[in-house]
């Protein structure tokens, strides 16, 4: 339902003229204030990109072009430690992804499909891990990490992330698997089909669009996060990519590199925007699907 | 027969469920026993293995540090202007892309970036827009005449909790358009029609049929941004690091462990962090749910 459908009676009503008149208003009014959303969501980064193609004096006077001066981005990719922190970012988020998807769609087929008496019970579970703050198990983490002999190792960042990604990707994967038909698998059932066939040969290859839009989701959430990134890794050569852009800065606050800052800040985002562009209706799917049934 | 095939589906659940629940035994609830536990100790980090049982005395020692109320009051203010802003200016935009306008798709896209956009990254491009000398918001307030002189936004005890609240906006903004977009789009389309016809204006048609109507979504969205806020650390660590007048509970509890490598102390600061967030999930959820039961019972 639109506006200029509900404007239809009335046009009959009232005299075009006019009708025409309010209807240009109304329709100026909205180019407007979609004109400064726009601005308000992209303006920031736009302006990143500017910044980080300007050199020297040109940086700090506000011209609103780029000055296409790629000097940032190539100190930057010749700089071993940004790379490896790049390199570091891009495994664990893979890695975190790939084991939360597992993990995920496996519990989601017993959550979504079999009736078990304690269903309620676990996944009101899974909405309370996914909830509480990282900090509360940071010391136990610390512990754990440390005896595991995982310390500033990028795998351990793996084995934490869990924590965030695994609830999620459970609780979404869930409420996509019960959007399908039961029918789907009712005459494999029949024919004494086990549930791992069922799961493996029935539901998965009718799930990649789902999986897609939760994996992109749960790879998001790691390569973003940054407390346990921050408090795990000690060293420069191990870190993930935004605690190394966040741990940037001068030797004094007016030497402090913002151009070089902004470059790392394109570099990192750009992949994110990228992905969230081309799978835009999936993404929305699935953050809209994992909280409307909560 | 049926008897057993149940019984074999709820081994089957089990052992689907399997991996993912030991999962979370490892990583969420032997971390969390942790935690609870040393919070009753007076155990350091770099030994963690030599302590001794010291009851409450953490917890009384937490509470006890001006410096925590000053978290909890930072955290709490945070948490309730942001989510107001969030909600209301969520509630806007939502409202203007769901209407028929030309670049629909567009802004839809448009909208996907700031939540995309990595907490430090975004903290450090306005943190850089926002310069004093240099930052473009102060050249274009300069220019239209508004200041004569740059504002230190990040530099001023009194305005940085106030950028704060304006990137987490900028940031999370996003995820409340979705969410009460998802909300107007199951709002059947013959009541708008209806009322419509019936010649209620605009603005009561929105305010008593599509904000009613809209409760349930932004019950759900306001809860998971409290929730989101009440925890949030990165945005205040990368812009002011352990500066007292953005420091969030989290922040608090983290330096305790980790920067000054009081293990129990810690511990006990990061249990508050659980308890307040616990008690602030169970006030929101209750109170969803005595408005449903009022919904219901008029």
């Amino acid at each position: 339902m639109t506006d200029a459908a509900l404007a239809l009676p009335a046009r009959r009503r009232r005299s075009s003229a006019s009708y025409r008149l309010e209807r240009r208003i109304k329709k100026g009014f909205l180019v407007v204030a979609v004109g400064l959303v726009l601005i308000y969501t992209l303006f920031p980064y736009y302006w990143a990109i500017v910044s980080s193609t300007k050199q020297g004096a040109a940086l700090y006077r506000n011209t609103f072009l780029p000055a296409f001066d790629f000097t940032y981005y190539k100190a930057l990719y010749e700089n071993k430690i940004f790379l490896g922190s790049l390199v570091n970012s891009a495994f664990v988020a893979s890695s975190t992804t790939a084991l939360s998807l597992i993990l995920g769609i496996s519990a989601a087929y017993a959550l979504g499909r079999i009736d078990f008496p304690q269903r309620r019970g676990v996944l009101m579970t899974i909405l309370m891990i996914s909830i509480f703050p990282q900090v509360v198990v940071l010391s136990g983490m610390f512990e754990l990490i440390n005896w595991l002999g995982l310390y500033n190792r990028p795998s351990a960042l793996i084995l934490t992330y869990l924590l965030a990604t695994v609830p999620f990707t459970t609780w979404i994967l869930t409420t996509f698997i019960r959007e399908f038909p039961r029918e789907l698998e009712e005459a494999a059932i029949i024919d004494g089909c086990s549930h791992f066939r069922i799961l493996t040969k029935i539901l998965l290859p009718l799930m990649g669009p789902s999986l897609a839009s939760t994996g992109i989701l749960a790879f998001i959430l790691a390569w973003n996060e940054f407390l346990f990134a921050l408090t795990f890794i000690l060293t420069d050569e191990n870190r993930t990519v935004p605690v190394a852009i966040g741990l940037m800065g001068g030797s004094s606050r007016y030497e402090y590199p913002f151009g070089q800052i902004m470059a790392a800040s394109v570099t990192v985002t750009l992949p994110l925007i990228v992905l969230v562009l081309i799978f835009q209706r999936r993404i929305v799917a699935g953050l809209t699907a994992g909280a409307v049934k909560g | 027969m049926s008897l057993k095939l149940a019984r074999a589906d709820r081994r089957a659940a089990w052992m689907f469920m399997a991996p993912m629940l030991i999962a979370m035994l490892v990583v969420a609830v032997w971390p969390l026993a942790r935690t609870f536990y040393f919070s009753f100790t007076d155990a350091y980090l770099d030994d963690p293995t030599n302590y001794s049982l010291i009851g409450f005395d953490n917890y009384l020692e937490v509470i006890g540090d001006r410096t925590w109320w000053i978290a909890v009051r930072n955290t709490l203010t945070f948490t309730v202007v942001s989510v107001a802003i969030e909600t209301v200016l969520g509630l806007g935009i939502a409202l203007l892309i769901n209407q028929a306008i030309p670049g629909r798709g567009l802004v839809r896209a448009a909208i996907l970036v700031p939540w995309a956009i990595p907490v430090v990254v975004a903290t450090k491009m306005w943190e850089w827009m926002l310069n004093d000398q240099f930052g473009v918001l102060n050249q274009v307030l300069i220019s239209m005449g508004l200041i004569d002189h740059g504002i230190a936004w990040t530099a001023n005890g009194s305005l940085i909790m106030g950028v704060v609240i304006f990137i987490d906006v900028w940031m999370t903004t996003p995820f409340m358009v979705l969410l009460i977009l998802a909300g107007l789009q199951m709002i059947p389309g013959e009541i708008m029609e209806a009322a419509e016809v019936d010649g209620i204006p605009a603005w009561k048609r929105f305010w008593s049929i599509v904000l009613p109507l809209l409760k349930p979504a932004i019950g759900v969205a306001v809860l998971f941004r409290v929730l989101d806020a009440l925890r949030m650390f990165d945005l205040a660590y990368v812009l002011a690091a352990s500066s007292e007048q953005v420091m969030t509970a989290s922040i608090y509890a983290r330096n305790r462990l980790i920067s000054f490598q009081e293990l129990g102390i810690g511990s006990a600061a990061s249990t508050w962090v659980f308890l307040l967030v616990a008690f602030v999930a169970i006030l929101i959820i209750g109170v969803l749910r005595l408005d449903r039961a009022a919904g219901e019972a008029a």
